[in-house]
């Protein structure tokens, strides 16, 4: 360690305003080694670097007002590397007022602090989806507003010691059901609860899905969840609508949700028979209309009629506890649904998002498709993630209902391993918890029919911690491809990127410093949603945040939360997201289709029979052949008499000519 | 042979005199073809396909086939049972080979089950195909699939489909006539084969859901053969027939200046406009992905075609090929090394005498086998042209290709039929076979199957904790249907729940059964992992 840091030193060893010059604040700093190895020992030789540090501290004591590019210069050479050390020494040095521990660990709070909208993050690791350095992060408003060495910041700003710890963009969960309505009741976890649990598990952004009831406005639907949103959540979240029905009017809506409420996703229904499910010619044009209006197309996806089919079929048997949700909904229907959905996408060439992706053969044709080349992203949930279906069949019937969710989770115990590697990979995109929680007394309505029992699981908190047990630490993806799939990926589906989902000046200070060390057990004695029951109840999860910053806010810290409702914003979405559309738009300049030129066919015309009518937009959508439309654009008498020479079907035998366009050079044409 | 059946084999055999004999030179003797998709005489629109039972039985004939398998296609509204015996008239009247039924389901209620029965019982039928094509005329749906694959497996037949998703074609269509498109390549563009390969994988689905077997008919593409190919490597009963069209040319031709050529390759699934398709299906039919060829021999004449001059939606659809067949597959595998004598035998005939119940009758030179015998000459070369075929229409799709591999001799019902090049055929000759439900070749594996999917509730006392209440709004529904559809994640969903009484049954807290958390372990459930700890 001191070998690798003597080397550092001689690299950098440069006059404070040679080093580096130009570069902008966020130039990477050499990152050093991986995960587990370094971290601690950054900061455990910290004094060697004093002299250095020295002249970097001059530059920032230097009475000049705090400008993002005056930070830039400031930067000094030894601070370049060693931040955890020139910070701190940093801090003692400046009047900034801060405590400390003497252990190594976080240490911050100025408690007479006033400004607590500026906030200052010293000595951690910056962890972006491309890229880790070390430098410290200056907030105020609520904005990124400074990253380097040695920040030149305000008097009396908070300063938080990260200590080398990991500070990453604050998680998006891009999937949850807060506060939904069900028959009249909700969800146990509101738009409060449910953000509260959120923060507490590193996620400083939700995205909830509203869902109209079919026949319903669309419009009044998103406004309802605004309002109740707004009203309570305690960090920001934007908006899913979920087509549950589809008609002009509908379709007006969606462009204007689109046009003008910030809304970029749709997700539609392939399951719950009769009453959100979408046959196959509507899914298409719900996918041609937003591929026009560039949103995002996302499907739940299971095959409702075959599901119908074999409810009633457990019924029968007599099978009505919740392992009949499991044995009615078989992971094949899911992997069918996937594949139609993709197909139908690829055909509308509309960017596809596959929601809640809990089995390996769904999972499967997902990465078959994008090696295809398909634009589609999956999304597993925490509890597709982090746990199995054998639960379905627990003796506890409120346990085993507690697990309900659509699709189910997999009986097969792979699975969550699975899963975890295609995440590592890049084949599954992005992780929601669809996070919906219900007590027991509502489970309890299905308690003679598994069908009634209402569908959702918990995982908004888990999530975070839950993939880095499962990823990180078992070395399937490293803390950059953590950041990745848990915040910026779903930043860039839903256009928010860079303002979420990454730490770069000008982005929001929604930052989470990651404890990678800390072991907890997940259990509903301590969770913050108001479930009775946790799927994950005692797994062992290693990683959890430390302290958690919205809004440029702090409000996790010592494992105190101070949550304030209300404060969560609605971000809008804009159109077209870089991230899916660049591809789809080259598509669309392909895929011009062009008729071949050709004389008028004037041969003798074979008479047939009108025995069924229909009118002619009807015959022009349905195939016809084998059919016995009428067909209105034909006379039924030939036209010509005997056919001319040059379009009739005349066979000269065997003349080659050239070849039709993609056809093979050896097979003979006729004239 | 006698009496059309295969009395003797072996060498130096004791025949009664004045037997007519001929001589193989030890030329390869083999079963004669059965081409188990032709749709001879079809009526489309008043119109029929341009062959009737005695030119396409012939044309058979003169490639080496010696039984075809034609497709019942009833008009929506008529009964099975008469449009079955609307085809037997046409047929006994004209055929000149054995000739069976497969029986299209194009609609789908309480009697067609019961005309089902009855047609595998007494009239000797053991596949239906469904389509999931043609929207709003043959079309089914996915839940009437769902029963009518479990109707077909209950009665042991085969499930046939047509794979195209005809939803997704019907919008295409349209979208490709309003973009000025009308001439035939806008039926290939209408019909991507993705479009194929999901329909198949769909079916697969349904099929492995009801414990079906499933017989995907024309297999045109690469990826529909590669979805059957996994299918069976997971285990799923399900074959595949590639027709002689997508394995002996492309559908390049669709793009054709010359409307009536372009026209006469208009089939669905269309033939795929990838050129390599032919020899990647031709590899999958070596290996055994794919495991039965046949025709769908449908022709239409160059005036039936002009229906669709001005609308490619309204060209009838169907290709020759019952001719061709054995010769293509000679040509274009077993010349080229990928496949043997044996295995071809298994594809143009065997497999699908097995499939069908046929086997040994059919399918195999055996004592008490049909006398269907075919000598054939692997050396003969043959340019294939509508000039020269059997077939009564104007075009032959194959037109110009040359193949190596021709009948020499071919001998059905005992007699002989083709000899040095003339044909002699009798028409009415041809018998109507008969076949049994529940094929060994296919349900062994089926029975083994439904024998395993017993499932099980799991005991459990009843739950006596609290019940939420639910708000019963006024739009009732039908216990069945309530029933049927999944109700999860539908706020305010408005079916009444029948069972549920609205109110909580126990008092406050009776605690037996009522979750506590604690954090004492319990066995895991079944498959479960060790390492969940289980809440009480």
């Amino acid at each position: 360690m001191a070998e690798r840091r003597g080397n550092w030193d001689k690299g950098d060893d440069l006059p404070v305003y040679l080093a580096r010059p130009g570069t902008a604040d966020q130039v990477p700093r050499q990152k050093y080694d991986g995960l587990f190895c370094s971290v601690e020992g950054a900061f455990e030789s910290k004094t060697i670097d004093f002299d250095a540090l020295s002249v970097g501290q001059r530059g920032s004591r230097t009475p000049r007002t705090a400008k993002p590019e005056l930070g830039k210069e400031a930067r000094s050479p030894a601070s370049d590397n060693k931040s955890p050390t020139a910070s701190r020494q940093g801090g003692k040095d400046s009047s900034l007022d801060e405590i400390k521990t003497s252990g190594g660990q976080e240490a911050f709070q100025n408690p007479g602090d006033k400004k607590s909208d500026r906030l200052l993050i010293k000595g951690g690791r910056i962890v972006n989806d491309d890229q880790s350095f070390y430098a410290d992060i200056y907030m105020e408003d609520g904005l990124i507003k400074q990253i380097g060495d040695n920040l030149i910041v305000p008097g009396g700003v908070k300063t938080i010691e990260a200590n080398g710890k990991m500070v990453i963009p604050g998680g998006i969960d891009i999937h949850t059901h807060l506060q939904m309505p069900y028959r009249g009741t909700t969800t146990v976890d509101d738009f409060a609860q449910g953000s509260k649990a959120a923060l507490a598990g590193g996620t400083t952004m939700i995205v909830d899905h509203v869902i109209p009831e079919p026949g319903n406005s669309l419009m009044e639907a998103y406004d309802h969840w605004r309002q109740w949103a707004d009203e309570k959540a305690c960090c920001d979240y934007s908006l899913h609508v979920d087509i549950t029905h589809w008609n002009d009017s509908v379709k007006q809506e969606v462009d204007n949700l689109i046009k003008e409420k910030g809304v970029n996703s749709f997700q539609v229904y392939m399951a719950y028979k009769d009453y959100y499910q979408m046959s196959n010619s509507e899914l298409y044009e719900v996918f041609t209309f937003l591929a026009e209006r560039g949103g995002i197309a996302q499907v739940h996806a299971e095959n409702g009629e075959i599901i119908a089919e074999e409810q009633a079929r457990m019924l029968q048997m007599g099978i009505t506890g919740p392992e009949g949700h499991v044995l009615s909904r078989p992971e094949e229907l899911e992997a069918e649904a996937v594949f139609r959905a993709v197909t139908i996408a690829s055909q509308t060439n509309c960017p596809l998002y596959v929601t809640r992706v809990m089995s390996k053969s769904a999972a499967d044709i997902i990465s078959q498709a994008r090696k295809k080349g398909n634009v589609v992203f999956g999304e597993p949930i925490t509890a597709s993630l982090g746990t199995d279906g054998t639960h379905y069949w627990s003796k506890n019937w409120a346990k085993a209902a507690s697990f309900v969710t659509s699709p189910p989770l997999s009986p097969d115990p792979t699975t969550p391993d699975y899963l975890n590697t295609l995440l590592s990979s890049g084949d599954l995109s992005v992780t929601g918890s669809a996070h919906c929680t219900f007590s027991v007394a509502q489970k309890a309505i299905g308690k003679d029919d598994f069908t009634q029992i209402p569908e959702g699981v918990n995982g908004v908190e888990e999530r975070m911690s839950l993939i880095w047990d499962k990823a990180v630490t078992t070395g399937k993806m490293d803390e950059n491809m953590f950041v990745a799939v848990t915040s910026t990926n779903a930043a860039k589906i839903l256009n928010l990127y860079p303002r979420k989902g990454r730490i770069a000046v000008g982005s929001d200070a929604d930052l989470v410093i990651w404890d990678t060390d800390s072991i907890r057990t997940i259990t509903a004695k301590t969770h913050n949603s108001a479930a009775e029951y946790n799927v994950f109840e005692g797994v062992e999860l290693r990683g959890a945040p430390l302290v958690v910053i919205c809004q440029g806010k702090i409000v996790l810290e010592d494992g105190n939360l101070h949550v304030t409702s209300g404060v969560g914003r609605f971000i809008p979405c804009s159109p077209f997201p870089d991230y899916a559309y660049k591809r789809i738009k080259a598509r669309k300049q392909l895929a011009v289709l062009r008729a071949v030129p050709r004389g008028m066919y004037d041969g003798p015309v074979s008479e047939f029979s009108m025995s069924r009518g229909g009118t002619p937009s009807a015959s022009a959508r349905t195939s016809p052949t084998k059919q016995p439309v009428r067909n209105l654009h034909q006379s039924g008498f030939s036209l010509a008499g005997p056919p001319t020479p040059d379009d009739t079907p005349t066979r000269p035998a065997g003349r080659r000519i050239v070849v039709p366009p993609g056809g093979r050079s050896n097979i003979t044409s006729l004239s | 042979m006698e009496d059309g059946v295969i009395k003797q084999i072996g060498e130096n055999l004791i025949v009664p005199g004045g037997v007519k004999t001929i001589d193989a030179h030890g030329r390869m003797l083999m079963p004669g073809g059965i081409d188990v998709h032709t749709r001879f005489q079809m009526p489309d629109r008043g119109m029929t396909s341009a062959d009737d039972f005695y030119q396409g039985t012939k044309a058979a004939l003169a490639g080496g086939t010696t039984m075809i398998i034609d497709h019942v296609v009833p008009e929506p509204g008529v009964s099975l049972i008469s449009a079955l015996e609307q085809w037997h008239e046409w047929a006994d009247g004209k055929s000149c080979c054995d000739y069976s039924l497969h029986v299209d389901i194009t609609e789908w209620h309480k009697g067609v089950q019961e005309e089902m029965e009855t047609l595998v019982k007494d009239h000797g039928v053991n596949s239906f195909q469904v389509y999931l094509a043609y929207k709003d005329v043959f079309q089914l749906t996915d839940s009437q699939l769902y029963e009518v694959f479990s109707v077909i497996r209950d009665l042991g037949a085969i499930a046939q489909v047509h794979a195209e998703n005809g939803d997704i074609v019907a919008e295409e269509q349209r979208r490709i006539l309003e973009q000025g498109i009308t001439g035939p390549e806008g039926h290939v563009l209408s019909h991507p084969e993705e479009v194929e390969a999901e329909a198949v994988n769909r079916s697969v689905t349904v099929a492995n859901q009801t414990n079906c077997p499933l017989y995907v008919t024309k297999v045109m593409s690469k990826s529909a053969a590669d979805v059957i190919a996994q299918a069976r490597k997971k285990g799923t009963v399900v074959y595949g027939e590639p027709i002689t069209a997508s394995l002996g040319t492309d559908g390049s031709h669709y793009w054709s200046k010359n409307w009536a050529k372009a026209a006469a390759y208009v089939t669905s699934p269309p033939l795929s406009p990838d050129p390599t398709t032919p020899d990647y299906l031709s590899s999958l039919l070596s290996c055994g992905d794919l495991q039965v060829t046949g025709s769908a021999h449908c022709p239409f004449n160059t005036a039936q075609r002009a229906v669709g001059k001005d609308d490619f939606t309204l060209i009838p659809e169907g290709v020759n090929g019952t001719e061709e067949r054995m010769s293509i597959i000679w040509d274009k595998c077993v010349v080229t090394g990928k496949m043997d004598e044996n295995q071809f035998v298994a594809v143009t005939s065997t497999n699908a005498a097995k499939i069908f119940n046929l086997y040994p009758r059919k399918g195999r030179i055996a004592v008490g086998s049909d006398a269907d015998l075919v000598l054939w000459d692997p050396d003969i070369m043959k340019i294939i042209s509508a000039k020269s075929h059997n077939s009564t229409v104007e075009y032959n799709i194959f037109e110009g290709t040359e193949v190596r591999g021709g009948p020499l001799v071919v001998i059905s019902q005992g007699k002989m039929v083709l000899e040095d090049g003339n044909l002699h055929t009798t028409e009415g000759s041809g018998r109507y076979i008969a076949r049994k439900p529940f094929p060994d070749h296919v349900y062994k594996r089926i029975k083994a199957r439904s024998r395993l999917a017993e499932l099980r509730g799991v005991p459990r006392g009843l739950y006596d904790g609290p019940v939420c209440e639910v708000s019963v709004t006024p739009k009732t529904m039908t216990p069945a249907t309530s029933a049927k559809t999944s109700p999860a994640k539908q706020p305010n969903q408005p079916v009444r729940n029948l069972h549920q009484s609205g109110f909580s049954l126990s008092g406050a807290q009776i605690d037996d059964n009522v979750p506590r958390r604690n954090t004492q372990r319990i066995v895991a459930p079944p498959g479960g992992r060790a390492n969940i700890t289980s809440l009480g």
